[in-house]
């Protein structure tokens, strides 16, 4: 019983403080993304005035992003195979396609809310709709945003030669983070786009 | 090699000049600094709130008095609320597991020390900021200063056109910015528990101190991002004109209310399980005798973690909310007693036949088992929702609630202060001083609030600056403000008590209590490195284990 229990408790490696840190900090970002969530579901169909999200929000350009966002999470989990493989081109290869499928995503936002803005009119101040999806949207497209930010220091890193094999475990970490906002981004997708039109 | 090079190895004779010994502790990363250092701010932010406190009573001395403006009277009650939450009970519960957590897990510091450093430091900001609305909340209108919106904030009063000024926007960025503080605090000390527990230290040998710090942990990581996240809401209905809150536009002022309670319940236990995390491990050694039923303990703390996600409409029975959802809430309410029953009768078992001693830390625990009673009596009477609607927003309420966190909490925060005093200075608290400051305090605390249960029943609301002379609520009130004063005094007699102890108090040694975890086996105060060896545990009392090698623990358990 003793010596079973000493085995289990003896490996306080620096990457279980690390995942178990990262796990916290998403345990909380989950938390703080549910309100706005909560949120949207509870404002839908309550605005006072138009445009509704039925007439204004466009399936086409949010599927392309959508599948960027999830394609996106396909090849950072390739990246951190192949670092930890210690196959640099490989890793710099799928990790530089990772940061283009993010910007992708943020330019098809970007490309959206122009349009919601310049040509339907919608601002966070037209209605429910407008206040509540902004929020949630935004808040998630800011998530993204420092996700590819950080990306891009690694991608740096990485083109100057700076990322080794020892480094795979805190790429993998940022690799949580970037399932994570993927992963929400399905429930946003679900709740604004499908639920919510 | 020159002279310079040798002299500087060498140690300075005296000590370091102040420059050098204040840049130490603003750059520090040690979890016992930063353990003080949180204690330490939110001490003084106590004082910042209790003269508000004193205030408020002062005014309501007697009735038609016109001290303090009605405005001025709802910015103080909204900073001594807001303060007392977020600035002290917040601060002092994560500083006093900074500091022992490590320690009695018998580990060297926190899992992330520069996180737990900014948490810190971004909690003072916090304050610092709440505070400047004092000056700076008249913003553009000229017509604010320090928020006056209570400390729930309710819409539709926080809104733009109600509250003008930027005493609102004060309150929300600096909670905001301390919550954020908070969890990192609480993502550092849940994966300190987790992954640095030392060898033998299995999650069932941990002190209940620590399993209740990450219950507490995980609660501040569930609960406080929804504030944060209606915060951002409220500063956008204010600052871009958004209508999340805004009624007129088909919001909802309710959602408000059921976002700041999905915080705001876990918040009161987030607060009150640390006190019954320093009662766990004070009660225990005052008593000579093992924790009553260690198991149950922890598992009703776990409990208490899950139902109390799930209590918080019970704030707003007054809402009007539907029979269902009342009786739902009302049903949870009172289902969180049993967990928290199941820990009163712990303790009083672990009193049971104990050779009792009544030291100053053993003292307050006493009182805190009694009036914390009470609190929860009156807590039950209240998870009865015909009765919260007679007496909701009455003066039952902040009876009750300054029960739960004065009669239970600030006492078992000065047991905590008496108890691990001589860990972290290395110096004795003076006992004859305590006695004094615990029964001035008792007394001074009871004649404060339970008046106001009578008073409250006899429809005095809350959160009014004065009142008529013919409710016969004169003698209530004047018998609070005069409790009032004598919970000052005796707060004077601990604070003369603190300062004689630094300039020549008794040497306390490393284990003055003859007390059981680890943080008792290195010296007081602890090295920068806490152990030099790293200790091996094989019961949940390491040093009964080392003291009584004859008998020890881990023959039993």
């Amino acid at each position: 019983m003793t010596e079973h229990a000493v085995a289990v408790t003896a490996v306080p490696s620096e990457s279980l403080r690390g995942r178990v840190g990262m796990l916290c900090f998403l345990c909380s970002e989950a938390s703080f993304f549910a309100v706005f969530v909560v949120a949207y579901l509870f404002y839908v169909g309550k605005s006072a005035t138009g445009p509704t999200p039925g007439a204004v929000l466009d399936l086409g350009l949010v599927g392309v992003n959508t599948a960027c966002l999830l394609a996106s999470s396909v090849t950072i989990g390739l990246a951190i195979r192949a670092v930890r493989r210690d196959r640099g081109r490989a890793f710099v290869g799928w990790w530089a396609s990772t940061a283009l499928l993010g910007v992708e995503f943020l330019a098809g936002t970007a490309v959206e809310w122009h349009r919601l803005l310049r040509t339907d009119g919608l601002t966070i101040a037209t209605n429910l709709f407008g206040t509540s999806f902004y929020s949630l949207v935004g808040f998630h497209a800011a998530h993204v945003t420092a996700g590819v930010l950080a990306i891009a220091v690694v991608l740096a890193l990485a083109a100057a030669g700076k990322v080794r094999r020892r480094d795979a475990e805190r790429l993998e970490l940022l690799s949580w983070y970037w399932h994570f906002v993927d992963g929400v981004w399905i429930v946003v997708f679900t709740s604004v786009y499908v639920v919510g039109r | 090699m020159s002279e310079i090079d040798s002299a500087a190895v060498l140690p300075a004779p005296g000590p370091a000049p102040l420059g050098a010994r204040l840049h130490e502790w603003v750059v520090t990363v040690d979890h016992k600094r930063l353990g003080l250092m949180y204690v330490g701010a939110g001490l003084f932010f106590f004082f910042v709130a209790g003269i508000e406190a004193a205030l408020i009573r002062w005014q309501l001395a007697v009735p038609n008095n016109h001290l303090i403006s009605p405005d001025a009277y709802n910015r103080l009650f909204t900073m001594h609320g807001t303060t007392m939450i977020f600035l002290v009970g917040m601060p002092i519960l994560l500083g006093i597991a900074n500091y022992l957590v490590p320690l009695m897990i018998g580990a060297r510091d926190l899992a992330f020390p520069r996180l737990n450093a900014f948490g810190f430091w971004v909690f003072l900001f916090g304050g610092v900021l709440l505070y400047f609305s004092y000056v700076a909340g008249e913003g553009l209108y000229g017509a604010g200063s320090a928020p006056d919106v209570g400390w729930f904030a309710y819409a539709p009063l926080t809104g733009a056109a109600f509250s003008r000024g930027n005493g609102t926007d004060y309150w929300i960025v600096a909670l905001l910015v301390s919550g954020l503080g908070s969890i990192a605090t609480a993502v550092n000390l849940v994966t300190t528990t987790l992954t640095m527990r030392c060898e033998g230290m299995t999650l069932g040998r941990m002190p209940l101190f620590v399993w209740m710090m990450l219950v507490v942990s995980f609660l501040i990581l569930v609960a406080v991002p929804p504030l944060t996240a209606a915060q951002v809401m409220l500063l956008f209905d204010r600052r871009l004109g958004a209508h999340f809150f805004d009624a007129a536009a088909g919001g909802s002022a309710v959602l408000w209310q059921h976002l700041f309670w999905f915080f705001g319940h876990p918040e009161v236990y987030i607060l009150m399980v640390p006190g019954f995390a320093w009662a766990s491990e004070i009660i225990p050694v005052f008593s000579r005798k093992v924790i009553f039923g260690y198991p149950m303990m922890v598992a009703a703390t776990v409990s208490i973690g899950f139902i109390s996600l799930g209590v918080w409409a019970h704030h707003m029975f007054a809402v009007g909310m539907g029979t269902t959802l009342n009786s739902l809430f009302a049903a949870s309410s009172m289902l969180i007693a049993v967990p928290t029953g199941i820990k009163v009768f712990n303790w009083i078992a672990t009193m049971w036949g104990g050779r009792i001693r009544f030291a100053t830390p053993m003292l307050f625990c006493t009182a805190f088992l009694l009036q914390f009673t009470v609190a929860g009596l009156t807590g039950i009477m209240l998870a009865v929702a015909p009765f919260d609607w007679q007496l909701t927003d009455s003066y039952f309420v902040v009876a009750h609630f300054h029960y739960v966190l004065i009669g239970g909490l600030l006492f078992t925060l000065f047991a905590a202060i008496y108890y691990w005093f001589p860990k972290a200075t290395g110096k004795l608290l003076d006992e004859r001083l305590g006695r004094w400051h615990f029964w001035l305090f008792v007394i001074g605390f009871n004649l404060t609030f339970a008046p106001m249960h009578v008073s409250g029943m006899l429809g005095m609301p809350r959160r009014i600056y004065t009142y008529p002379a013919d409710r016969g609520w004169e003698p209530w009130n004047m018998a609070a403000s005069i409790g009032a004063a004598v919970q000052a005094v005796a707060i004077l007699i601990w604070v003369w008590n603190v300062i004689r102890t630094f300039r020549r108090g008794k040497p306390a040694g490393n284990d003055p209590w003859n007390a059981w975890t680890l943080e008792w086996a290195t010296t007081s105060p602890p090295p920068a490195y806490n152990f030099e060896v790293l200790p091996t545990v094989r019961s949940r009392r390491p040093l009964w284990d080392l003291k009584h090698p004859e008998d020890p623990d881990w023959k039993y358990e």
